[in-house]
């Protein structure tokens, strides 16, 4: 994923002069090709979030294409007021792309992990959030980005993403994909995790129980119609996500079915369930000590599910 | 040079008497930056109240937003702000703000507020001038006290790194913050110097010398390859005798007796507004 999106910018960068690569002493050797090729368009403003984000919103206002990119938490947490005063606020066009989102930097612990970025950005008026599921995705939402006058976050896994989509995927911004169809009960989730909920619904199939899959690759302004459509028609809603249950994907699904939804939906949120992640190991290590394999979503889906039918009866 | 000096008195008069009307506000804060204003906004800043968007412009930053009242009083002489928009201070529907927006008035480069981010914003700026083979400059006026933000520093690094010299900082060091002297709460210690040795070319000026402040900006950038920095040594609520270096007046209004005085140190002869 990560590759997909410097690939992506460094497409966007030749075509367009004015769009620049900001980063903060990262990407070693994934930069190299952009920095040879493109040497002005390129800064690393060295170990200091602050100045990267208000510096690009003033390369912004003289009309530059600023894309910061560094790891996500550090982007986002360290340099929050800047991207609330400097980018927001006064609604500059620049581009917030957090790398290795969730914890998929596993073992180097929760300092460098992103559990809470969702709910921060989401928060912020005029911000877009990107969150894409796959390399095919991540491209899609880089061009995206790019075509948007305005704030946009950019939420990044690292390298090694499965690939979930075919190159000639229609991808639209601000719309949910249905992946798969079912009727039994929707998940819906976001961004690198998508793939174990893929396995999940697989499993579910074999046991009976058709699972819809949601997949919100813009998680603001979100696709209400897709959400409660899914709850209208299969009435049990279970969303999955890597980042806390609060203020993320499943508080933004939950305030739609809250607002919109006439019928009785059953709903659950998975996700740290209000945790910094737990243990050091491998990210499919770190999924199952955080109960986000596609077992435990296999279980939690079949819990709702149940859930469901006696409720409805 | 006379009617400079007639500008800033005509700029305290207009602090003063706004904030008092508008009920609110940081007059100290204001008055210790009048005079660098009245220079910058009359004699060195290349801009144009007739093309406040012009690409070539210089671009000025109040890093220190909460004196916001003293740019929206020197943008009102040179014809950005209607005169009388600038009495709608503190009054609903206004736009002019406790601290600059950039969306709701011309002339204001960045809106400010939150110490410490003023100067890598116009990092930005300065950096892009440069891409493009532009010669505006830019001007970030920075307080003292914001210069404990750790985020002034990654800024000004940065400058020295990438030898922005179109880029002129001015620090407002009246020594004082909102509670007492800087000298007694996080002291900068040789600020000066400081500055030089993040690779700042510095200058050192008395911040109410309209000559030297004249003479001072008249001459960035101080060195090429460098950015400049101008350390004004000021007085905290310069012209108002009771207010000038006492820490409580950062954000206080004078009352009827005390209003008549300032009025009277000002040359206001017929003062519009005093707070009940």
């Amino acid at each position: 994923m990560r590759n997909a999106y410097i690939t992506t910018l460094y497409e966007l960068a030749r075509d367009n002069r004015d769009i620049m690569a900001l980063v903060s002493d990262n990407g070693a050797i994934v930069y190299d090709k952009f920095r040879r090729d493109f040497p002005d368009q390129f800064i690393n403003v060295g170990i200091a979030e602050q100045n990267l984000v208000s510096l690009a919103a003033g390369l912004a206002v003289c009309g530059k294409v600023p894309f910061a990119y560094t790891i996500a938490g550090f982007l986002t947490m360290r340099a929050f007021e800047q991207v609330r005063n400097d980018v927001c606020l006064q609604k500059t066009n620049v581009k917030l792309a957090g790398i290795g989102v969730g914890f998929v930097y596993s073992d180097l612990g929760p300092t460098h992990h992103s559990t809470e970025d969702i709910a921060l950005m989401r928060a912020l008026p005029g911000m877009t959030i990107f969150s894409p599921a796959d390399p095919v995705e991540a491209r899609n939402v880089t061009r995206a980005a790019a075509r948007i006058d305005g704030p946009v976050y950019l939420r990044l896994a690292t390298s090694g993403t499965p690939v979930i989509y075919e190159d000639d995927y229609d991808f639209q911004a601000g719309r949910g994909v249905t992946l798969r169809q079912g009727d039994d009960l929707t998940i819906i989730a976001t961004g690198n995790i998508l793939h174990e909920v893929l396995r999940a619904a697989d499993d579910l199939e074999t046991a009976g129980i058709a699972a819809r899959v949601v997949n919100l690759h813009t998680l603001k302004p979100i696709d209400e119609e897709i959400i409660v459509k899914a709850a209208a028609e299969t009435r049990a809603i279970l969303t999955v996500e890597e980042h806390t249950i609060l203020g993320g994907l499943g508080s933004a699904v939950a305030e739609i079915i809250a607002e919109n939804c006439s019928e009785p939906v059953r709903f659950k949120r998975m996700g740290l369930q209000g945790v910094f992640p737990s243990g050091y190991g491998s990210y499919d290590e770190m999924k199952e000590f955080n109960q986000l394999s596609h077992s435990h979503i296999g279980s939690e889906a079949k819990e709702l599910f149940k859930s469901r039918t006696e409720f409805i009866c | 040079m006379r009617e400079l000096e007639a500008k800033t008195r005509q700029l305290r008069q207009t602090i003063l008497q706004v904030i008092c009307r508008g009920g609110g506000g940081h007059i100290p804060a204001c008055l210790s930056i009048a005079d660098i204003l009245a220079v910058l906004y009359h004699a060195i800043l290349r801009v144009d109240a007739a093309a406040p968007e012009s690409s070539d412009r210089d671009r000025f930053i109040l890093s220190k937003g909460h004196a916001g009242v003293a740019l929206y009083a020197v943008l009102a002489q040179r014809g950005f702000i209607d005169e009388q928009q600038l009495y709608t201070y503190g009054h609903a529907g206004t736009a002019l703000g406790g601290h600059p927006d950039m969306h709701k008035l011309p002339g204001v480069e960045a809106s400010t507020g939150a110490l410490g981010h003023g100067l890598g914003f116009g990092l930005g700026m300065a950096l892009a001038g440069e891409m493009d083979n532009k010669d505006y400059r830019v001007f970030v006026l920075l307080g003292d006290g914001e210069c404990q933000e750790g985020s002034v520093w990654e800024a000004a690094m940065f400058a020295a790194q990438h030898r922005l010299d179109n880029l002129v900082a001015i620090v407002d060091y009246n020594k004082l913050q909102a509670l007492d002297r800087l000298d007694t709460i996080v002291s900068l210690g040789p600020l000066a110097d400081k500055w030089q040795a993040f690779g700042w070319e510095v200058r050192q000026v008395d911040g109410h010398d309209i000559p030297e402040l004249l003479d001072t900006f008249g001459k960035v950038p101080f060195a090429p390859g460098k950015p400049s920095l101008v350390l004004a040594h000021t007085i905290k609520g310069k012209g108002i005798s009771f207010m000038e270096n006492v820490p409580i007046w950062h954000y206080r209004l004078p009352n009827e007796a005390e209003m008549k005085i300032a009025c009277e140190e000002l040359e206001i002869n017929e003062p519009c507004g005093i707070v009940s």
